[in-house]
């Protein structure tokens, strides 16, 4: 759509700039503020530069941290998206599944995220939880409290309950928008099913993806009340994920300048990613 | 082949229904039950936990405050987002695409990151312990996404529709109340579906910015269960009971989600 220049414009986003401003710029304010300086507590500051940022960025502690965060991350996004994928091409298209899928499967969405962690937490739990009843009874010597990959097991598997409806959701709108005479052209063709999926349904898709790709990463890197609330990060350091690790420090220790400084870094690495990939999807949209 | 299809969806939503099963499952025994004996139903059903939550204050209070700010939030929100998701979809003005996507960076911030300088911030302002408090600590990340859904909707509208309404005579407040938003109600409908599901489920902003008068039902919960140990039979009838208004609202906009969606961002 061609836009008209208009610097009036501005006046209709003032109230949303205001808000965002008001929430997002003084407190980031607060957090660099405090990655520069070194409390004794009682209000007292002492100036530290970039000390606290190279302790970060070469702390063991951290590297480890950040490293089960981005394992953890890619894990969520290769089960989620080809399963959200696959499940909205199954389902129904019309008459009364439609309904009764779409009000199911919205249903772990909107579950207050501690109560998704306490859920699964007396659902996994070895003796008393169906899960762990079951997998210890089949065989398996399951403990997540206990067992490091039985604590990744059931974090991963809570993410994948939790979260892949919002894929089958976004996945299925995007379908739905398909007219009908695309299919009956590439029946002509005598397009085969793959073909289907990879030259109509998948462009089609393409822009609902990218938003289930960017809020999938985002809400699976910076995840912290499910897994705080499962695992409480353990057994040991095992699901000890970055904003776990950063509330430890922030709250638990009182380190406010590294945990400013950690922030500053988390953040970071979150808008460079969401970068790249928002200026690669959107350059494409370009050229076609 | 039609009959696989039908398969996967419901593996899938069984598997979806079975963690809620074992929540409402616990929900109706004793915690001694619980904890001594493993069944599949409730052996000596028992609706104690409901009868204690809806007797105590300190419990369906926690309800009352967290519905409430959900519906300040959505509502703030979206009124918010409608103006400048349309001056984004209509209008080139000086600085549009870093203000779009400076919003979004907004959304990537960990809330663990924000949570000391809300809680001093909203305290020298003296709004700690209030609705609105929370309400307006969740824009921080429901208006970028507002923007963004009710952005892709408006976009889908074909400009003419403003123009024929303006050659019509009609002024800007009138062609934006009258035409506008009963065209793009579906988009509305979405994006207030996504502001209240991402506002209350959100946990650790409203924790924080808390204490009694307007401790939300998910922050009463985690006390609970760490002083008086754990009431595991009581936890998982709270539990229960927070899931109710989120499939009220979804039963409200499921014809939505399923036709609106698709015009929004596709």
């Amino acid at each position: 759509m061609n836009k008209t220049l208009n610097q009036k414009a501005w006046l209709f986003v003032i109230p949303v700039f205001v808000l965002v401003a008001f929430n997002a710029a003084i407190p980031l304010m607060t957090v660099v503020n405090y990655s520069f300086q070194e409390t004794f507590g009682s209000n007292v500051f002492a100036w530290e530069g970039t000390r606290w940022f190279k302790e970060i960025l070469h702390s063991e502690r951290f590297h480890a941290s950040l490293g089960r965060q981005v394992i953890f991350t890619f894990i969520i996004l290769l089960i989620q998206l080809p399963l959200g994928i696959g499940i909205a091409l199954s389902m129904p298209k019309k008459g009364w599944g439609v309904p009764v899928c779409l009000i199911l499967m919205s249903m772990p969405l909107l579950i207050p995220w501690n109560v998704v962690g306490a859920m699964w937490n007396i659902f996994a739990l070895p003796e008393i939880g169906f899960l762990g009843n079951s997998l210890n009874s089949i065989g398996f010597d399951y403990n997540f409290t206990q067992q490091s990959g039985d604590a990744w097991f059931t974090t991963i598997l809570m993410d994948v309950w939790h979260w892949t409806s919002l894929v089958v959701l976004l996945s299925y709108a995007g379908l739905n928008s398909i007219q009908p005479a695309y299919y009956q052209a590439a029946e002509i063709d005598g397009a085969s099913r793959w073909d289907i999926f990879r030259y109509i349904e998948l462009p089609k898709m393409k822009k609902v993806l990218t938003l289930a790709i960017l809020l999938r990463f985002m809400d699976s890197f910076m995840i912290y009340t499910e897994p705080f609330v499962l695992t409480g990060g353990g057994p040991g350091n095992a699901t000890n994920f970055l904003s776990l690790d950063l509330v430890k420090m922030a709250l638990g220790q009182f380190d406010l300048g590294p945990a400013a400084a950690m922030s500053l870094i988390y953040f970071l690495i979150v808008l460079l990613i969401c970068w790249i990939f928002y200026t690669i999807m959107m350059k494409d949209e370009g050229r076609t | 082949m039609k009959k696989i299809k039908w398969l996967i969806p419901t593996i899938y939503i069984i598997f979806l229904m079975l963690p809620i099963y074992w929540l409402l499952n616990m929900s109706f025994k004793t915690t001694t039950e619980i904890i001594n004996i493993y069944s599949l139903w409730p052996k000596d059903f028992t609706l104690e936990n409901y009868k204690t939550i809806f007797t105590d204050s300190t419990w369906y209070m926690g309800y009352v405050n967290s519905i409430t700010y959900t519906v300040f939030n959505t509502i703030i929100s979206v009124s918010a987002a409608l103006p400048a998701a349309y001056a984004f979809s209509r209008y080139k003005f000086l600085g549009d695409k870093h203000l779009f996507f400076w919003l979004l960076t907004n959304r990537m911030a960990p809330p663990a990151v924000f949570a000391l300088p809300f809680f001093q911030f909203y305290s020298s302002v003296n709004l700690f312990d209030t609705h609105i408090a929370i309400a307006l600590s969740h824009c921080l990340f429901n208006i970028p996404l507002a923007v963004w859904i009710l952005e892709g909707f408006m976009s889908a509208v074909p400009k003419e529709l403003d123009e024929t309404a303006y050659v019509d005579g009609y002024s800007f407040g009138r062609f934006f109340f009258k035409i506008f938003i009963p065209t793009i109600a579906a988009g509305i409908g979405i994006t207030m579906f996504f502001c209240f599901m991402f506002s209350w489920v959100e946990l650790l902003l409203a924790k924080t910015l808390t204490a009694t008068i307007a401790k939300p039902i998910a922050a009463i919960m985690t006390r609970t269960s760490s002083t008086s140990g754990y009431e595991l039979g009581l936890l998982a009838a709270a539990g229960s009971l927070t899931i109710i208004p989120g499939a009220v609202v979804i039963y409200f906009v499921r014809n939505y989600i399923a036709k609106g969606f698709a015009m929004g961002r596709v």
